[in-house]
C-alpha cells in the first residue's frame, strides 16, 4: 500500500513492500510512570526508520520491546511478520540488535566474540570462520581481532557490536543510538555502515537524539515525546510542520536593538540575544524587500542571517523545549 | 533442529564461553582455593594436636584428625568455589552481551546451564587440587573400595550441582558482584558451622541443631563414611535429599529470575 508520501520498498526480491515492523497502541509503564503511551508504527521493509526524541522519551524502551528484550503492557506489534508476544523466537530469528550499551563480551577477543555469535547462529565451523574473517575485515577490526574487546576504543567496540549483529544475516536491524558517544569521524563511519546495510535490503530501525543523523539516514522519522508519537513523516514533511524561515538580525548595541525593534514593529524579539526575527521564505525577492525596508528605516544590524526551517525547529516545536532561542514567543512556555 | 539438540548445542557454546573466561582470568578461581587450603594447613598443623585430643578416645594423633578434617575441607572447597559462581553470574548479568543473548533465537536456559556446568567442572577441579594438597600432607583413604570412590566423586558432584544452582540464583538476584559475594557468603559459612572441624556431639547443646539441620553435615558425614569407613547411617539419604531439594529449588528460583524482564 505505498502512498505518495511513503517510500516504496527497495527489496531486491521484487515482492511488494510489506511492513517489517508494525505496532498498534504499544504501551509500557514502570510503576506510575508511563513510558510508552500507545505507539502506532508502520515501517515498510527495506527502509530506514528513525525514532527521534529527547533523553527519556521512551526510545530505548520501544527498541527493547520490539526486540523481545522486555514485554509490553498493552498493544500489538508484528516484527518480520511475527507477533512479539506469541512468537518471540520467530522475531529473534529475523532481527539483529545493537543496543545503546555495548553488547560485546569484554573478556574475550573480538574474534572470539564473532565466533561465539557464529556458534549461536549454528553456523558450521568453516562457515563461522569465513563470516568472522569477512566481517572483521569489513569493519576494519583485523588488527585488533586477537585483543580482548574491553581494550577497544568506543568506536571499535561499536563496530564490533554491529559486526556481531550481522553474523546471522538479520533482515531487520535495531540500532539504539548507534552514534552516541562517538567522535565525528567514527560517527561518519557509522553512517556509512548504516547506508551499506540498507543497500543490502535490510530494514533499519534506529533511535537517535541527533536531528542531522535522522535527516541524513532515515526515509521516515517519528518524533517521540513523553511516550507518544508527536509527529511522523519524511524529513521534508516534518519541516513543513513548523512555520517558515526567517531573517535574523543581531545587534551588538542594546540601544540600536531597542530602536530597531520599535521601528520594525511586527517582528519576533529575542531580548537576551539582542536579535530580531523577520518572517521570510528565504527567496531573493523577499530578502531584497527586507533589505530595502531596513535601509529606509535606517537600521544597520551587526549580523544578518537567513534561517530556513530544519529538523531542529521541528524537534523543539514538537518536544516543547524551553531553551530554544529561535522559538517564536507564543510557543515558549 | 530439535529442542533438545538446540538446548545442548547452545548450552555447550555458553559453557565454552565460561571456560574461556575462567582460563583467561584464573585469579578468581585460584583466590577461592586459598581459603580451604589455608584452613586445611591451619587446622592440621597449628590446631592439629589440640583438635586431635578432642576426637576419638583422647589418644588421637594428628593424622587421625587430618583424616577427620579433609572431607569437611573438600565440601568447604565446593562452597567457596560456588561463591565465585554467584559473583561471575552477577557480573555477567551486568554485561550488555546478556541482553544480546536474550534477543537471539537460542535456547532460553543456555546462558544459565553454561554457567552451572562450568561451575560444577570448576568445583571438581578445585576439589582435586585441594585433595592433592591433603594427600601431600599425609591424608590417605586407602581402605575405600572402587565403588566407594565412585560414590564419593558422585556425591561431590551432586553437592556442587546443588550449591551451584543456589549460587546462580544468588548471583541473579544481586545487583552487582560485591552484593553477590556477600549474598553467597552462607555457602562458605555453613560448612564452618557444620561437622567439618569437630563432631556435632562435641558442640554446645544449643548449637547442635544448627550444625545438624543443614546440608553440609550429612554430606560431610557421608563423604567420611565413603572414604574412611565411618558409619554413614541416615546421613546418606539425607545428603541426597538435601542436594536434590536445593538443586530443584535453585533451578526454579534462577529460572524465574532470569525470565523476568531485565531492567
Amino acid at each position: 500500500m505505498p502512498s505518495s508520501v511513503m517510500p516504496t520498498s527497495r527489496r531486491a526480491d521484487g515482492h511488494p513492500s510489506s511492513a517489517a515492523v508494525s505496532t498498534v497502541g504499544l504501551r509500557k509503564s514502570y510503576g506510575d510512570k508511563t513510558v510508552l503511551d500507545g505507539i502506532d508504527l508502520h515501517i515498510p521493509a527495506g527502509t530506514v526508520f528513525a525514532l527521534l526524541g529527547p533523553n527519556g522519551a521512551g526510545k530505548t524502551t520501544a527498541v527493547k520491546i520490539l526486540s523481545t528484550l522486555i514485554t509490553a503492557d498493552g498493544g500489538q506489534a508484528l516484527v518480520a511478520g511475527h507477533d512479539i508476544a506469541t512468537s518471540p523466537d520467530g522475531v529473534r530469528a529475523a532481527i539483529g540488535v545493537t543496543g545503546q550499551f555495548s553488547a560485546v563480551d569484554g573478556l574475550i577477543t573480538g574474534e572470539e566474540n564473532m565466533l561465539l555469535m557464529a556458534d549461536l547462529h549454528h553456523l558450521s565451523k568453516r562457515e563461522g570462520r569465513r563470516v568472522t574473517a569477512e566481517l572483521l575485515e569489513r569493519f576494519d577490526l583485523v588488527d585488533a581481532a586477537k585483543k580482548p574487546a574491553q581494550s577497544y576504543s568506543g568506536g571499535m567496540k561499536r563496530r564490533l557490536d554491529i559486526a556481531m549483529t550481522l553474523v546471522g544475516n538479520p533482515r531487520i536491524i535495531f540500532l539504539d543510538e548507534p552514534t552516541t558517544g562517538l567522535d565525528p569521524r567514527s560517527r561518519h563511519n557509522m553512517w556509512q555502515i548504516i547506508r551499506e546495510l540498507v543497500s543490502d535490503g535490510v530494514t533499519v530501525f534506529l533511535t537517535t537524539q541527533y536531528l542531522d543523523e535522522a535527516d541524513e539516514l532515515a526515509d521516515r522519522i517519528a518524533v517521540l515525546n513523553d511516550g507518544k508519537i508527536a509527529a511522523e513523516g519524511t524529513a521534508e514533511e516534518l519541516k513543513r510542520l513548523v512555520p517558515g524561515g526567517h531573517v535574523r538580525l543581531r545587534f551588538a548595541d542594546p540601544a540600536a536593538y531597542q530602536s530597531a525593534a520599535s521601528a520594525l514593529g511586527e517582528v519576533t524579539r529575542d531580548d537576551e540575544a539582542l536579535a530580531l526575527h523577520i518572517p521570510s521564505d528565504g527567496s531573493q525577492r523577499e530578502l531584497r524587500s527586507i533589505l530595502d525596508w531596513l535601509d529606509s528605516a535606517g537600521i544597520e544590524a551587526d549580523e544578518l542571517t537567513v534561517h530556513t526551517p530544519d529538523l531542529d525547529d521541528v524537534f523543539f516545536a514538537l518536544t516543547g523545549s524551553t531553551n530554544q532561542p529561535n522559538q517564536p514567543k507564543e510557543a515558549v512556555r | 533442529m530439535s529442542a533438545l539438540s538446540l538446548a545442548v548445542r547452545d548450552s555447550s557454546t555458553m559453557l565454552r564461553r565460561n571456560l574461556l573466561h575462567a582460563r583467561r582470568y584464573p585469579s578468581m578461581t585460584l583466590n577461592l582455593l586459598l581459603t580451604p587450603v589455608m584452613l586445611l594447613l591451619l587446622f592440621a598443623y597449628i590446631f592439629g594436636d589440640v583438635m586431635s585430643a578432642g576426637i576419638g578416645n583422647g589418644g588421637a594423633d594428628r593424622s587421625e584428625y587430618l583424616a577427620y578434617l579433609v572431607p569437611g575441607i573438600l565440601m568447604l572447597t565446593i562452597g567457596g568455589t560456588t561463591i565465585g559462581s554467584a559473583v561471575s553470574v552477577a557480573t555477567d548479568m551486568t554485561e550488555g552481551i546478556i541482553a544480546r543473548f536474550r534477543t537471539m533465537a537460542i535456547h532460553r536456559g543456555a546462558v544459565l546451564i553454561g554457567h552451572v556446568v562450568g561451575s560444577v567442572l570448576q568445583c571438581v577441579m578445585s576439589v582435586v587440587l585441594v585433595g592433592a594438597v591433603a594427600v601431600a600432607i599425609g591424608f590417605r583413604a586407602t581402605n575405600a573400595t572402587v565403588l566407594e570412590w565412585i560414590l564419593a566423586v558422585g556425591l561431590l558432584a551432586l553437592v556442587s550441582l546443588a550449591l551451584t544452582w543456589i549460587a546462580v540464583g544468588m548471583g541473579l538476584s544481586s545487583p552487582n558482584a560485591e552484593a553477590a559475594s556477600n549474598n553467597a557468603l552462607p555457602l562458605m559459612v555453613l560448612p564452618l558451622l557444620s561437622s567439618a572441624f569437630v563432631p556435632v556431639d562435641a558442640m554446645p547443646g544449643w548449637f547442635q541443631p544448627i550444625a545438624e539441620y543443614q546440608p553440609f553435615t550429612p554430606a560431610i558425614e557421608t563423604l567420611r563414611g565413603l572414604l574412611l569407613g565411618s558409619e554413614i547411617g541416615h546421613n546418606g539419604w539425607l545428603a541426597v535429599v538435601w542436594c536434590v531439594g536445593l538443586a530443584v529449588l535453585g533451578y526454579a528460583w534462577s529460572k524465574s529470575l532470569f525470565n523476568r524482564d531485565p531492567k
